[in-house]
């Protein structure tokens, strides 16, 4: 169910997200479903595979789209209960991003033009960065609960809505918004609708490939992007999460999350329309602010 | 060390180590102290924390591959067998400090191995760099199971030690498959140096393949071995925090974030390590006729990953090996608690503390793959699909000059962390005409080895110095000497006398 749900609505955040964007800079811009389409049309694309690549460059899609997947069913989305509860919780999630990750820089290499190798170099680079503060933030959220099985974070989160409140757990927040904001490639870190080649990150990597693999690429990306936002607000306003398998708490637990992310949708665009990209080396600064405020959320657990 | 040993020995009348047990909790703790550091020091040079590391990375790449392997996975093991039997075995429950200490070490092992693993283009170097950065996250293991046992948490003190004994075993497995993999490598193609690799995956398939299992294990990513004792330190890290009220808690989940960044680093440092020499175009023409391994080694790798796989998706079944280990040190077996759903997932051994299942997630991942593939060869049936060139920006013709080189690969990291590094660089141009059509062009970058200069280089001044010194009273004069011996006879009756 959370798989199919997953696989769903990822494209629509995405959708939302590009709307929202043009709107906001006074551009129509595609529709919400745009997303749809262009994954249909190129699942029925022929393809072109660089004569340099080898297996990896082939493999890396699938690894990607499934790691994400799985990353997706660890966490709750409707209810408390996440179907892969039992597999792993928050740092499974984080490294199964990370093996998805490592195969998509390696097959970024793999064709050997200099797009590929600077889009690895410049991903690995900034993911290692924004990690410590993710696990600052995560381990937070860990630690309240006990737990590092997102199921009992959640658990332990319902019916303290108004936990947010307390310093620590904004501070948290706070630093897991900006590692989102890295680690899915938005501005100010990355430009998701670039192909300039001194500013592509994410797009520099995935350049060469095309038809059901980039199809592939583009819906893991979506995916990611989904399962880290739901990840900081059912972790961080666990409203509406069912406790329970039920149709009715099921129907409730997606409205709510529907209308969380898209809040935080909102919030992204203003952040994505208000800031220039950051240069590369203004990068490391920003994620070390994050990783100060996950030190604060840590401290203030302690002082509070 | 020596000294060490002898303390302990004249209070135990004996050198046998059965008598050694929890011997150094007897001496007063002042001598506990210093016993204690001259052992974390002794051992330490053998298993290479930082600082006492720099012998490592020269000593390891000179030896042949496979002597490589087995002095990383067994020889530093020595330095970390030595620690554990003192640390577990000899003391009883130790000070607070030492388990900070220990802790502290392990991270700045950890992460400044990584650093100057990234920065390494020998192949063989860079590997030995690893061994510094793995060696540190054993000892953020042990480090934790020391305070926890200053502490009393006897629990949390076996989980946090059942962690860094599976990092060692999972570090002999995965550094020894990636050394005979260098080694192949080096073999194949006569050089150690990743800027004249290239493209090794189509000559080199099976080392290629070994040493990709080996990449990703050592970068901690799931489901291979790497991973499940990355998890189980974080684990023993995180519980630190609700095990004490005082201050030093913070240093868990900083330990955590640090760990959680040396282990990005390290996936980093072998997407360099892996995509360089094995991907894309040959970057010299040694790689471009480089040949497979013979047999025996594509054997002896092939163990090695079968052993990343077994030791990873098997995690459930390896920790009961520890609890003979757990029990004589700590009186405690704890493999039960670390087992969750019928042996099916790992649990973090306290109370509610998460589950993780290496083998569900592999299984999982290999039925969502397959079920994906066909999926999308349905869809797109028919489709054509065909093999191009790489773009090149209309250019004429790729070539390997055009890829990344390892240098730029982590050329980022290099400017992010030049604090440390002090990269010095230095461009030379040739040209005739104007600057912007250069003839030549000779780029030479280098990064400064810190440890060397800022703290082997004075001591071995002052060293120097004092030998000069000394040299005074070598004056080679017959009488001179007879004079010392004159007055140390005196000085030793004297000593004799009053005693």
């Amino acid at each position: 169910m959370q798989l199919l749900l997953l696989l769903a609505i990822s494209p629509l955040i995405s959708g939302l997200i590009k709307t929202l964007k043009a709107r906001m800079q006074t551009r129509r811009g595609p529709g919400v479903l745009q997303f749809y389409r262009d994954l249909y049309k190129l699942f029925r694309k022929g393809m072109v595979i660089p004569d340099t690549a080898s297996w990896i460059f082939t493999a890396a899609p699938y690894v990607v789209f499934v790691t994400t997947a799985m990353a997706g069913l660890m966490l709750p989305m409707t209810s408390t209960e996440a179907p892969l509860g039992l597999f792993g919780g928050v740092l499974a999630i984080v490294y199964l991003l990370g093996l998805g990750r490592f195969f998509l820089a390696l097959a970024g290499m793999d064709t050997g033009s200099s797009f590929g190798g600077l889009g690895s170099s410049r991903e690995m680079t900034i993911s290692a960065l924004a990690e410590p503060a993710m696990m600052l933030a995560v381990f937070t959220v860990a630690i309240a609960a006990n737990s590092t099985n997102l199921s009992e974070v959640a658990r332990s989160a319902v019916g303290q809505n108004w936990r947010f409140f307390a310093p620590a757990q904004m501070l948290a927040c706070a630093a897991l918004y900006v590692v989102l904001i890295a680690e899915t490639g938005r501005i100010p870190v990355d430009n998701p609708a670039t192909h300039l080649e001194l500013t592509m990150v994410h797009e520099a990597m995935i350049l060469e490939y095309s038809g059901p693999h980039l199809a592939l690429i583009e819906w893991a990306a979506s995916m990611k992007q989904l399962v880290l936002m739901t990840l900081l607000v059912n972790v961080f306003w666990p409203f509406g999460l069912a406790s329970g398998p039920s149709v009715a708490g099921a129907l409730g637990g997606l409205g709510w999350l529907l209308l969380k992310l898209g809040l935080l949708s909102c919030s992204i665009v203003l952040v994505e329309t208000t800031n220039a990209k950051l240069r590369l080396f203004r990068v490391p600064e920003m994620l070390s602010v994050a990783f100060t405020l996950g030190t604060l959320a840590l401290v203030s657990t302690f002082l509070f | 060390m020596l000294i060490a040993f002898l303390v302990l020995a004249a209070t135990a009348q004996s050198l046998d180590f059965a008598r050694f047990h929890l011997l150094g909790s007897q001496l007063p703790p002042l001598d506990q102290g210093v016993v204690f550091l001259l052992f974390f020091l002794g051992f330490g040079v053998k298993a290479g924390i930082v600082p006492l590391h720099i012998w490592l990375p020269d000593a390891h790449p000179v030896a042949p591959s496979n002597v490589s392997a087995l002095m990383s996975g067994i020889v530093i093991k020595t330095g970390i067998y030595g620690m554990a039997r003192v640390f577990f075995d000899f003391f009883g429950p130790p000070p607070l400090w030492t388990g900070t200490v220990v802790l502290a070490i392990g991270v700045a092992s950890a992460l400044l191995g990584v650093l100057y693993a990234l920065m390494e283009h020998d192949l063989k170097r860079l590997l030995a760099y690893h061994s510094i950065e793995n060696i540190g996250i054993i000892l953020m293991g042990f480090g934790a199971a020391l305070v926890f046992r200053a502490l009393g948490h006897g629990n949390l003190a076996a989980v946090a030690l059942v962690a860094g004994l599976y990092h060692t075993f999972n570090h002999a497995t995965f550094k020894g498959l990636l050394f005979l993999g260098a080694g192949s490598v080096l073999q194949g193609t006569g050089t150690r140096n990743m800027e004249h690799m290239g493209g090794l995956i189509r000559r080199m398939p099976a080392t290629a393949l070994f040493f990709l299992v080996g990449s990703v294990a050592i970068s901690g990513l799931p489901p291979l071995n790497g991973f499940v004792s990355e998890w189980l330190t974080y684990q023993a890290l995180l519980a630190g925090f609700g095990s004490t009220e005082s201050l030093t808690r913070m240093m868990f989940p900083i330990a955590g974030a640090l760990l959680a960044l040396t282990a990005a680093l390290a996936a980093a440092c072998f997407v360099k390590a892996f995509g360089i020499p094995f991907l894309a175009l040959p970057r010299s023409e040694a790689a471009a006729a480089a040949k497979e391994a013979p047999v025996s080694m594509r054997i002896g790798m092939g163990i090695l990953a079968a052993g990343c796989v077994a030791l990873g998706l098997g995690a459930t079944w390896f920790v009961r090996l520890f609890d003979p280990i757990t029990s004589q040190a700590l009186g405690l077996r704890v493999s039960s608690s670390l087992v969750a759903a019928n042996g099916l997932a790992m649990a973090a051994g306290t109370g509610r503390g998460g589950t993780v299942s290496t083998a569900g997630i592999a299984v999982l991942g290999l039925a969502l793959g397959g079920v994906v593939a066909i999926l999308v060869m349905l869809r797109s049936r028919g489709a054509r699909r065909v093999s191009g060139p790489t773009w090149d920006c209309g250019l004429p013709g790729l070539t390997a000059d055009n890829q990344y080189t390892a240098t730029a690969f982590s050329k980022p990291l290099r400017m992010i962390f030049s604090a440390l590094y002090r990269p010095r660089r230095e461009i030379q141009a040739e040209y005739e005409v104007s600057p912007y059509y250069p003839t030549a062009i000779r780029f030479e970058s280098d990064i400064e080895p810190a440890f060397e200069k800022h703290f082997y280089d004075p001591l071995q001044r002052s060293i120097l110095e004092l030998a000069r010194r000394m040299r005074g009273i070598q004056a080679g004069s017959i009488h001179a000497y007879l004079a010392y011996i004159f007055v140390t006879l005196i000085l030793l009756l004297l000593f004799g006398v009053r005693g």
